[in-house]
């Protein structure tokens, strides 16, 4: 399968916060204003970027039974991914508090937390259990990461627009980014399953 | 009993009280003002994916308080001394040992359990909930009162968790409690049901609803608990 269908397929039909439901937390949370929302999305694409080639090389290398020690040590394979992830968001955060102060309040507590954004930790795990190789790996972790950039803009901008409406007052805020959320999620689902190599080869 | 503890109170006047209003706030407030997953927006995945039932939810809910309690008290203890460059490893190391406790003590006491719940488990090392409050709490306070908000935003955690699994098993799956030994039929085209859907004039209209199953219905029914909870507690009202 060519580098460009799996960017595709990461991004749009398996979307990772709209089809799978994977960082929820931040995805909501942050998404007030499409400026943090970007701010935000990219550092995820960064992340996953990043962490999901140097994750391949350790589960082939170090923890697979072809590897370096020689032993399955795949039960290892949680902490040491999530041990990479931390590393990694610190360095991001590192950067952003030193490029961009602003970004770096507004962003607030949700910057550690991409450390725990499930889409992260679940890229990887995907991307163990479909076998990628190594140009693979990388080109789903972009491809991914765009596909959450892609759908937390998108609900900054619906949300940035619904302030201006008539919502009960209740529900205004996170409330009906729980509602749209679930109705971007059932809207998602009938692209499930699609494959886009079958798709160029038809038409 | 009042007047006693008043009579002793200059000796002990500098000492905080062990279980004072601040002690019972830090319990009761993440239960409705402070919950963690309709206020602070934390933990929302795990509640999405484990709500289909209501054991796997009620399992969840006691091992993340756990590791959420015991996480807070070790950072806590530790929060001087941990540089503030590596704080992240250093407390996803914390919550990761905490994760494998319960994961061996569930593998050893009760073996069915585990096997239905050994993936959700090791989720609770991505619940946001739990970096969110070491973050936020425990880094700047004392270990007792630390260890008391784990319980709290558990508490509230919990609450949610079950309230959502309650409603998709009901109208999801048709059955309440189901593989525990409470197991309830309750709503369904059969005799074994409570409410026989095919007899019942009321219900006779109703088939267990496939989307209730599904994830997006976590999203709806959360974003209606939240819609209930803020008309009741208008405080919540998001101005902006």
């Amino acid at each position: 399968m060519d580098l460009f269908n799996i960017f595709i397929k990461s991004a749009f039909i398996e979307n990772l916060v709209l089809a799978y439901f994977l960082g929820m937390c931040s995805y909501l949370a942050v998404s007030k204003s499409v400026k943090t929302a970007f701010g935000l999305g990219l550092a995820v694409i960064f992340v996953l970027g990043i962490t999901m080639p140097i994750n391949w090389l350790i589960s082939e290398y170090l923890l697979s039974e072809t590897g370096f020690f020689g032993v399955d040590l795949t039960f290892l394979r949680l902490i040491l991914f999530i041990a990479v992830i931390a590393s990694m968001v610190q360095l991001v955060e590192m950067i952003i508090e030193k490029q961009s102060p602003s970004l770096y309040n507004s962003l607030g507590i949700f910057l550690p937390l991409i450390t725990v954004n499930c889409a992260i930790l679940g890229g990887s795990l995907f991307m163990v259990s479909r076998e990628y190789n190594l140009a693979e790996s990388v080109s789903y972790g972009l491809g991914g990461g765009f596909g959450w950039f892609l759908a937390i803009i998108a609900i900054a901008a619906i949300r940035e627009k619904i302030r201006y409406s008539n919502v009960p007052a209740p529900l205004r805020g996170l409330g009906i980014a729980f509602l749209i959320t679930g109705l971007m999620g059932i809207a998602f689902m009938s692209l499930m399953g699609i494959d886009p190599a079958a798709f160029m080869e038809a038409s | 009993m009042a007047e006693t503890t008043a009579v002793q109170a200059p000796e002990v006047k500098k000492k905080e009280p062990v279980f004072g209003k601040k002690e019972r706030k830090l319990l009761t407030d993440p239960l409705d003002d402070n919950n963690p997953i309709t206020v602070q927006v934390l933990g929302i995945c795990s509640a999405l994916a484990v709500t289909t039932l209501v054991l796997p939810s009620l399992v969840m809910s006691v091992a993340v308080m756990f590791v959420l309690a015991f996480s807070n008290l070790l950072t806590s203890l530790l929060r001087n001394s941990i540089p503030k460059q590596v704080r992240m490893i250093v407390q996803l190391i914390i919550i990761a040992t905490l994760v494998t406790v319960v994961e061996l003590t569930l593998k050893a006491f009760s073996f069915d359990v585990y096997k239905k719940l050994s993936v959700f488990i090791g989720l609770i090392i991505t619940n946001c909930i739990i970096m969110g409050r070491l973050e936020a709490y425990a880094m700047a306070n004392k270990p007792w009162r630390s260890f008391l908000d784990g319980i709290g935003n558990g508490l509230g955690y919990g609450a949610i968790l079950v309230m959502v699994a309650v409603i998709r098993e009901i109208f999801g799956k048709g059955s309440l409690f189901a593989g525990s030994a409470l197991e309830m039929k309750m709503i369904g085209a059969s005799a074994e049901y409570w409410i026989d859907t095919t007899q019942s004039t009321f219900f006779g209209w109703y088939a267990p609803n496939n989307l209730m199953v599904l994830s997006p219905a976590a999203l709806l029914i959360m974003g209606v608990m939240i819609w209930v909870q803020r008309s009741r507690n208008t405080k919540l009202i998001d101005i902006s």
